[in-house]
């Protein structure tokens, strides 16, 4: 497939794998987060790890939106496709996410409620055209990507008339989560997160631009390179890094450029910035509550607000004792530090959150990386 | 979740849509989000809707700056700054 296949060339990759080993200075340790699951999942898949030398370490970062979602969300969807009887609409890795009470959305469609796992939020509307009796309730989670649809769909909804639609919306931001990374106690005060910087994501910032990042290399001094998807692509951002570093830089640089711009996607931007607005603070599993770190709808659509329209509010729940997500999203655990990784916590019967989506540390590491050590 | 796909703009169907080709699968998708792609270009999907048109150019250019050895990385680091 073009822009796939040539960007995973193994003998480019080896040629990349040289550069670093020459470049990395042997008596430096480098410190990397990858803060997107996609990159997480692509290091995992590709054995990157094994091609770095050493001194060269990568942190998983909470760029995952099912990992970041906490308990007392899916709770919300689960208590409206129960309770409410609303057809509850929501991407697949939502629906295996753990909730209280032993309870999934999945569990909860094989007890009756009426769950549909859809590709597009276009889906979601057809349904509620579709079913104009029923009530019809998106459940929307998604960094910057995601976002922009989730927008049109909204408006869409207001343009079409389709009353029996609305959107419970979880959307967050990645500048917010990587601020609170950086003032986090682990990285500021204690060093037990060493960071030298980030590589950044690569669709959220097809949306958002490369603009954003600028803060935290100019404020925080930590150099920042997006990255694309491929394996090819995560390699070259981390000799990049290694460079900013070596030559005491610290930048925002972008390895992407095929596809993002400093600017951004604008028209994207507008459609979200029409719908919705930041919430005062939203609260991530493992990072707790973030400021200004995740989106509601605008008053003027507060008809397709599922959270008003049902007056369902937030109840905060407890992670699982046992599941070390928090500090694994926080890049202070890596999943093999989980005592139930692998065990209790497996990608068919999850425990936690990070061992749900395919792009989560756990299960990432335990599809791909979790039989090298023993080797 | 953030995955998106390159696909090959194939032909613009009703206003704001576009059938694509993503590895051999067809299917139609929103271009709400993108103005500039014409038939022939790469797009990145993602939920049923184009994000982006795909830089040939760059993509060329990143795939040169793979191949390049460490000897020339002084001449490297100055080439490929931020997109303008």
């Amino acid at each position: 497939m073009k822009y796939v296949d040539e960007f995973r060339d193994g003998n480019l990759a080896k040629t990349i794998a040289a550069n670093i080993r020459r470049e990395a200075a042997a008596d430096k340790r480098y410190s990397f987060m990858e803060f997107c699951g996609g990159h997480t999942h692509a290091i995992s898949r590709y054995g990157i790890t094994d091609l770095l030398p050493a001194n060269v370490r990568m942190i998983h970062g909470p760029g995952c939106p099912v990992c970041v979602l906490p308990i007392g969300r899916i709770d919300q969807a689960i208590k409206l496709a129960q309770e409410r009887g609303v057809i509850l609409c929501t991407y697949a890795d939502t629906l295996r996410v753990p909730a209280s009470g032993n309870l999934s959305l999945m569990r909860a469609k094989a007890r009756g409620a009426d769950v549909r796992m859809i590709y597009s939020p276009q889906d979601a509307l057809k349904i509620a055209r579709d079913h104009p009796a029923c009530e019809v309730v998106f459940f929307a989670i998604g960094f910057e990507t995601t976002t922009p649809p989730t927008a049109l769909i909204i408006k869409q909804a207001g343009n079409e008339g389709i009353n029996n639609f609305s959107v419970l919306c979880n959307h967050v931001v990645t500048p917010a989560a990587i601020t609170h990374i950086l003032q986090s106690p682990e990285v500021r005060q204690y060093g037990t997160v060493p960071l030298d910087g980030f590589i950044g994501p690569a669709h959220v910032s097809i949306v958002i631009g490369s603009l954003p990042y600028e803060h935290f290399a100019r404020e925080y001094r930590k150099p920042v390179v997006i990255a694309g998807f491929e394996p090819l692509d995560v390699m070259q951002a981390i000799l990049m890094l290694i460079r900013q570093v070596n030559g005491g830089r610290a930048e925002v640089e972008n390895e992407y450029t095929r596809a993002v711009t400093r600017e951004g996607n604008i028209k994207a931007q507008a459609q979200v910035s029409d719908v919705l607005e930041l919430r005062r603070s939203f609260e991530w599993r493992g990072l707790g509550e973030v400021p200004y770190s995740a989106l509601k709808l605008r008053p003027a659509y507060a008809q397709f607000d599922a959270e008003a329209r049902y007056g369902i509010g937030y109840t905060q729940v407890a992670d699982n004792k046992a599941c070390e997500c928090g500090a694994v999203l926080r890049g202070v655990k890596k999943p093999q530090d989980c005592k139930v990784f692998g065990t209790l916590c497996t990608p068919e019967t999850p425990l936690g959150s990070c061992m749900v989506s395919s792009e989560g540390a756990c299960a990432a590491h335990y599809s791909y990386g979790r039989l090298r050590e023993t080797v | 979740m953030c995955l998106a796909i390159p696909a090959r703009v194939e032909e613009f169907t009703t206003p704001g849509n576009a059938i694509v080709n993503i590895g051999g699968v067809r299917k139609e998708v929103s271009m709400a989000l993108v103005d500039d792609a014409v038939v022939g270009d790469y797009v990145i999907v993602h939920v049923g809707y184009a994000l982006q048109r795909i830089d040939e150019e760059e993509a060329e250019l990143t795939l040169a700056a793979f191949a390049e050895m460490g000897e020339l990385d002084n001449l490297h680091t100055e080439l490929p700054g931020e997109a303008p």
